[in-house]
């Protein structure tokens, strides 16, 4: 990681090292290469995330009959609402293949997300490795949805459209770059938009330390008060861009002539 | 050096950050003119809009990253 385990002055604050929070609970192994599986917060929190998805999707899906109660209620619109407008359109009468997918990926950035909004935690989805993660399995999900479709050749074929020969290299070029630039997208848009917010709360707070008066601590605390509801909105919409964008490529990737 | 080093991370994530605003306000214009005119094609409408405003955020998004790894290298 180029952003991770900076050298740390305790004279300035470096906020991506704060963000990062590359501090191990509980120290498992290192593989070659440098890659760490230690236990980190961000890891308990993806494990706490996963234990509320469970507990909360199962119960809900042991409910019988149609008229939904409790926390069904939350969730059921969200799960017709991904079905309904990012499923169907994208693969049309084989979206109950692909929706429990959408599904999966949808609830547990939303949850890590959310997580990550109480005061104390840490936003999982804010650490690069973690969206890396994501946005590793989003690629091997549109690849295997393409190959699935349309049989591996003949999804190699389409990887370049129809073209005149002459363009055809140019263009072999720029859709291989953009196979790797999609899940590259995927996994620093959803970084960033969870740092951002956090940065922003920081930095108005920082006001307070550094005009030292009351009168900026309340401006402070107002405006970074305003922020967190901004961000209660960019957990959800974040989670929604993260998939959509994928079942919009997983979508393409099904159906490659148009 | 270090003074001019984060002064371009900072001019870098402003131009960013105009430069996105600029192309997703025109995407947004654009967007709600289409179903002023088109109340019943607002779904489409909406789901081609965020699809385009999340790619130009993409864009942008990794200027500003690009901008913190400059203010991160001389803070850090």
């Amino acid at each position: 990681m180029i952003l991770a385990g900076a050298t740390h002055d305790p004279d300035r604050i470096d906020i991506l090292h704060h963000l990062m929070d590359s501090e191990a609970y509980y120290h498992v192994a290192t593989l070659p290469g440098g890659i760490s599986l230690d236990i980190t917060r961000h890891v308990v929190l993806m494990w706490i995330a996963s234990l509320l998805m469970i507990i909360v999707m199962s119960s809900i899906a042991r409910q019988k009959g149609l008229v939904p109660r409790g926390a069904r209620n939350l969730i059921e619109p969200v799960l017709f609402f991904i079905r309904d407008e990012l499923a169907i359109p994208n693969f049309h009468d084989k979206a109950n293949r692909y929706v429990p997918f959408l599904w999966t990926i949808f609830f547990f950035i939303l949850f890590c997300n959310l997580l990550g909004l109480i005061p104390g935690s840490a936003t999982a989805t804010g650490n690069l490795s973690v969206t890396a993660g994501l946005a590793l399995v989003a690629f091997a999900a549109i690849h295997i949805t393409g190959v699935r479709e349309n049989g591996l050749l003949h999804y190699l074929g389409s990887i370049v459209p129809p073209v005149p020969w002459w363009l055809w290299p140019l263009l072999l070029v720029v859709e291989i770059v953009g196979i790797f630039a999609k899940p590259f997208a995927l996994a620093v848009r959803l970084w960033a938009n969870m740092n951002g917010g956090h940065i922003v709360i920081m930095v108005m707070m920082g006001f307070i330390f550094l005009f030292k008066s009351w009168l900026a601590a309340g401006i402070s605390v107002a405006a970074a008060t305003a922020i967190y509801m901004l961000e209660l909105f960019v957990a959800l919409l974040q989670a929604y861009v993260f998939t959509f964008l994928t079942a919009v490529f997983m979508g393409m990737a099904a159906h490659p002539d148009h | 050096m270090e003074g001019l080093a984060m002064m371009g991370a900072g001019i870098g994530a402003g131009i960013a950050t105009l430069g996105a605003g600029l192309g997703i306000g025109k995407i947004a214009a654009g967007a709600v003119e289409s179903i002023a005119r088109q109340p019943e094609a607002a779904g489409d409408i909406r789901g081609s809009m965020i699809l385009t405003a999340a790619l130009i955020e993409g864009v942008a998004l990794f200027a500003c990253a690009i901008c913190f790894m400059i203010q991160s290298k001389f803070a850090g």
